[in-house]
C-alpha cells in the first residue's frame, strides 16, 4: 500500500532521473550480472558489457518504463500493458529475477542518492518496484 | 567449505575497515525496522518504533545495531569457517529469540544498502558481489542450527 506522500516521492525520485535514464539502468544491470551469473543467460544474444551500447540502451528502456509507471502508480496496470504481453509471451523471463534487478536498483540508487536515499525513500521505492514486477508477472499464467 | 578468492577476502577486510560500527550498525537496523515494518515484532520492549523518526532516534535501537555489527566482525575474522563461528548465535537465535530465519536476508539487504550509501561509487559491482557473497554465507551459517 502506498501513501499518497510516498507516491509523490517515487514520482520525484524517478523524475529526477530519467535524465539519467540510461546511467542508472546500465549501472543496474551490470550490479545484477555480477551479483547473480544466472541473470546473464536471458542476455547471451547481447554484448553486456561494460557501457555496451546493448547495456546503455537496455538500461535506458528499463528506467524509462519505471519512471513513466511513477507518473501515475494507480495506473500500472494499464501503463504496462504492452510490456506484460512483451514479458509473457516473448521474453518470459523467470519472476524471481525482478526481485533480483530491484535489489540491484535499489543499491544503485543507494550509491547514487548517498544519505537521501533514506529509510522512508527506500520502503516506499521497494514497495513501488515490488508492486511494478507483480504487474509485469501478471499475465504470466 | 566456502571458497573465497583473494579479492573477496581483501574486499571483505576492506570494507569492514572502512565503516564505522557506530554509524552503520543503527542506520541498517533501524531500516530493516522502517523498510520491512514486520520485522519490529522482535523488539517488543524497545520503546518507541511508531515512526521512520522514532526508530532512527531510537537509543536501544542503535545499541542493538552496533551489537550486530560486532557479530558480524567474528565472521570477517574467520571467514574460512563461519558456519562454526556462528553456531551458537543461530541456536540462540532460535531458541531463546525465535526469529524467523529470513529475516536475516531483510537484515543483511538493508545493509549492503547502508554501506553502499556510505561508499557511494566506490561500492563497484564487484564489491557488492563479494560483500552479498560474504553476508549470504553469514545468514546461511545464523540459519543452520534451526530444526
Amino acid at each position: 500500500m502506498l501513501s499518497k506522500k510516498e507516491r509523490e516521492l517515487i514520482s520525484e525520485i524517478w523524475g529526477r532521473l530519467t535524465p539519467v535514464a540510461e546511467d542508472i539502468g546500465a549501472e543496474a544491470l551490470l550490479r545484477m550480472f555480477a551479483s547473480f551469473p544466472g541473470t546473464k543467460t536471458y542476455f547471451s544474444h547481447l554484448d553486456i558489457s561494460f557501457r555496451s551500447a546493448h547495456l546503455l540502451s537496455h538500461g535506458k528502456k528499463i528506467v524509462l518504463a519505471i519512471a513513466e509507471g511513477a507518473k501515475d502508480i494507480s495506473q500500472l496496470t494499464v501503463t504496462l500493458a504492452p510490456l506484460q504481453t512483451l514479458h509473457a509471451y516473448q521474453l518470459r523471463i523467470d519472476p524471481t529475477n525482478f526481485k533480483l534487478f530491484s535489489h540491484c536498483m535499489l543499491v544503485t540508487l543507494a550509491c547514487h542518492m548517498g544519505e537521501d536515499f533514506t529509510p522512508t525513500a527506500h520502503a516506499a521505492m521497494d514497495k513501488y518496484l515490488s508492486a511494478f514486477a507483480a504487474v509485469l508477472a501478471e499475465k504470466y499464467r | 567449505m566456502v571458497e573465497w578468492t583473494d579479492f573477496e577476502r581483501a574486499t571483505i577486510k576492506d570494507v569492514f575497515a572502512k565503516i564505522e560500527y557506530e554509524v552503520v550498525g543503527p542506520a541498517a537496523l533501524a531500516r530493516c525496522l522502517v523498510v520491512y515494518p514486520w520485522t519490529q515484532r522482535y523488539f517488543g520492549n524497545f520503546g518507541n518504533l511508531y515512526n521512520a523518526a522514532a526508530i532512527t532516534g531510537n537509543p536501544k535501537v542503535a545499541k542493538h545495531g552496533i551489537t550486530i555489527l560486532h557479530g558480524l566482525d567474528k565472521a570477517v575474522k574467520n571467514m574460512d569457517d563461519i558456519r562454526n563461528t556462528y553456531a551458537e548465535l543461530s541456536v540462540l537465535h532460535s531458541e531463546k529469540l525465535h526469529v524467523d530465519p529470513d529475516n536475516f536476508k531483510l537484515l543483511a539487504d538493508c545493509l549492503t544498502i547502508v554501506v553502499a550509501a556510505q561508499m557511494g561509487k566506490a561500492f563497484t559491482g564487484e564489491i557488492q558481489a563479494a560483500f552479498q557473497k560474504f553476508l549470504a554465507v553469514v545468514v546461511s551459517s545464523l540459519g543452520r542450527q534451526y530444526h
